[in-house]
């Protein structure tokens, strides 16, 4: 069958562009999160003094009841395990890494919540779930959670 | 009037301050603190909480599916939740969601939030232009920054009439957000400073000058409703719901105005309101009218839509000081939107203000006299209007 292809002569395309730019008040909690990532080297984390939940990253108060959490700071390690992974294989201008490089959930010692970060120096056929991983800290900082520039997977 | 299964009363209401810069919290926190204020004010809990209903401007803040995010600070974790973006217009859309929510018999309590962090957003009225046909209109728009209004005035009443009594009714806002201490701007201004502000002040679009223009703000409403046997139970003095309407009408592709002035969507939506409810004389019924009015031009110019008011009716309310606080009907004793427009927030903060207003809570913008019955509006772009009637006694009368 045949396809039918429309007639497109002297049909006008407008070309556009959104210009968006745009900034974000982080607040004193994501901050203070930053500042010690830059700083201190350390992850911090809150605990809920309600259902002893340890958040990080942090957040000024507990999703699940509501309860302040902003005066309970924790330190938390600078290892964990992954707790679930992906491979990214495609190249795009957003991306931090050329492809293929590991997105993992990282749940670090002494957090109840995993956070998205790269995993790097193993081959990503290599990844595995339940693997114990190190933060290798930015040289320098862009005061964004890239101030832990990766994990990488700890040598016992 | 619109059928209902049941009453709605407004419980509970929080808000946060209105300002130019929140940097000591994020969206999530910001909203939280509203959350918390609305819940202490209905002494609730969360777990009293049914459903929950959130809204701003699409991608003001440049943030896909905030709501998924906001989690962290509405207290939707595990709970039916819905979003809501209708420009401008959103906040009272929100309320109207949570009405017909808890009306429906489908949630006894609902939590209905409105929130804008417009600091962060870098360019909204690029984003606003963006309303306009691409082939058309999109090159040529100024966004919310308008004069049709001011030139339609200076039209039938001319041009000094029309300006004094523009700027009069910013002055007056000014003066009623001096008293409202969440108000984002208040500059303090005086009445005999009326010439001077009419001469000096930067002009934006034609007969717009900055001064009659709203403010880009930071802020979050919040609000919670209740079904009547519920809201009997938990509050003491619950705002009871009685109607609103929407209506809407794009005003960008059609060149309206070129055969004949339609009747605005203000207009359509007081008229059918007003006649549904056996309301003859809303001026003479309405104790408060909280308005969503985006400029001085556009406010002057829709006392008479909303009113229904005849020639130049409106021009002499504002001449006569009718409508200052202490008037014959006071608008926006809150100080209105050229004094704080945080605008997913701001529609809401109509109703919300109006609401403290008839259970006498709204601290010193307060009416002195007794408010009973009030009405809140809900405008965006392009004419997209809600209207809601608030009561304080359950008492009215079904019209047909």
């Amino acid at each position: 069958m045949a396809i039918r292809r429309e007639d497109t002569a002297d049909c006008f395309v407008m070309p556009g562009k959104m210009v968006l730019p745009v900034q974000y008040f982080a607040g004193r909690v994501g901050s203070k999160f930053i500042i010690s990532l830059r700083d201190d080297k350390k992850i911090l984390g809150v605990k809920c003094p309600k259902c002893d939940k340890v958040y990080a990253p942090p957040r000024e108060f507990c999703e699940k009841d509501l309860a302040k959490l902003d005066e309970n700071w924790v330190e938390l390690g600078n290892e964990g395990i992954i707790t679930n992974y992906t491979i990214v294989n495609y190249n795009d201008r957003h991306l931090p890494l050329k492809a293929p490089y590991i997105l993992a959930l990282i749940k670090v010692d002494g957090a109840d919540t995993p956070f998205a970060h790269i995993v790097s120096g193993i081959d990503p056929d290599q990844v595995t779930i339940g693997m114990r991983v190190k933060a290798v800290f930015a040289e320098k900082t862009t005061n964004t959670i890239l101030d832990i520039a990766h994990f990488v997977p700890v040598i016992d | 009037m619109a059928k209902k299964n049941r009453n709605v009363a407004i419980v509970g209401i929080g808000q946060t301050e209105y300002s130019s810069h929140k940097e000591y919290q994020n969206q999530p926190e910001m909203i939280n603190e509203a959350v918390r204020a609305a819940l202490n004010d209905a002494n609730l809990t969360l777990d009293d909480i049914d459903c929950v209903v959130h809204g701003n401007m699409e991608l003001f803040e440049c943030v896909h599916q905030p709501d998924l995010w906001h989690v962290l600070g509405t207290g939707s974790y595990g709970k039916p939740a819905f979003r809501i973006t209708t420009g401008g217009t959103t906040g009272a859309t929100v309320v109207c969601a949570a009405d017909n929510l808890v009306a429906s018999g489908l949630y006894d309590v609902v939590m209905a939030i409105g929130f804008e962090k417009l600091q962060e957003a870098g360019s909204t009225t690029a984003g606003i232009t963006n309303m306009a046909d691409p082939l058309w209109y999109r090159h040529l728009q100024t966004g919310a920054l308008t004069s049709a209004e001011a030139n339609l005035l200076i039209d039938e009443f001319g041009g000094e009439r029309s300006r004094r009594a523009a700027m009069k009714h910013r002055i007056m806002m000014d003066k009623n957000a001096a008293l409202n201490p969440r108000a984002h701007r208040r500059f303090g201004l005086e009445y005999e400073q009326l010439e001077d502000l009419m001469n000096a002040s930067p002009p934006l679009v034609g007969e717009l000058r900055l001064i009659h223009m709203c403010s880009q703000s930071d802020g979050a409403c919040v609000m919670i409703f209740a079904a009547e046997e519920k809201a009997r139970e938990i509050c003491s003095r619950p705002v009871w719901i009685r109607d609103h309407i929407a209506v809407h009408k794009e005003e960008m592709v059609a060149n309206n105005y070129a055969w004949e002035k339609p009747e605005t969507s203000h207009h359509r939506a007081a008229r059918i309101l007003f006649e549904r409810n056996g309301i003859t004389d809303p001026v003479e019924y309405f104790d408060v009218f909280e308005m969503y009015d985006p400029s001085s031009w556009w406010g002057l110019d829709w006392i008479r839509e909303f009113l229904l008011l005849d020639g130049d009716e409106h021009i002499k309310m504002v001449e006569n000081g009718d409508l200052n606080i202490d008037g014959k009907l006071p608008l926006n004793p809150s100080g209105g939107v050229t004094s704080a427009n945080p605008i997913g927030a701001t529609a809401m903060a109509r109703s919300a203000e109006a609401a403290l207003q008839i259970r006498g809570d709204a601290g010193p913008h307060q009416i002195k006299k007794e408010v009973k019955h009030g009405l809140a509006s809900g405008f965006g772009g392009t004419m997209w209007t809600v209207l809601i009637m608030l009561e304080k006694d359950l008492d009215w009368q079904e019209v047909g």
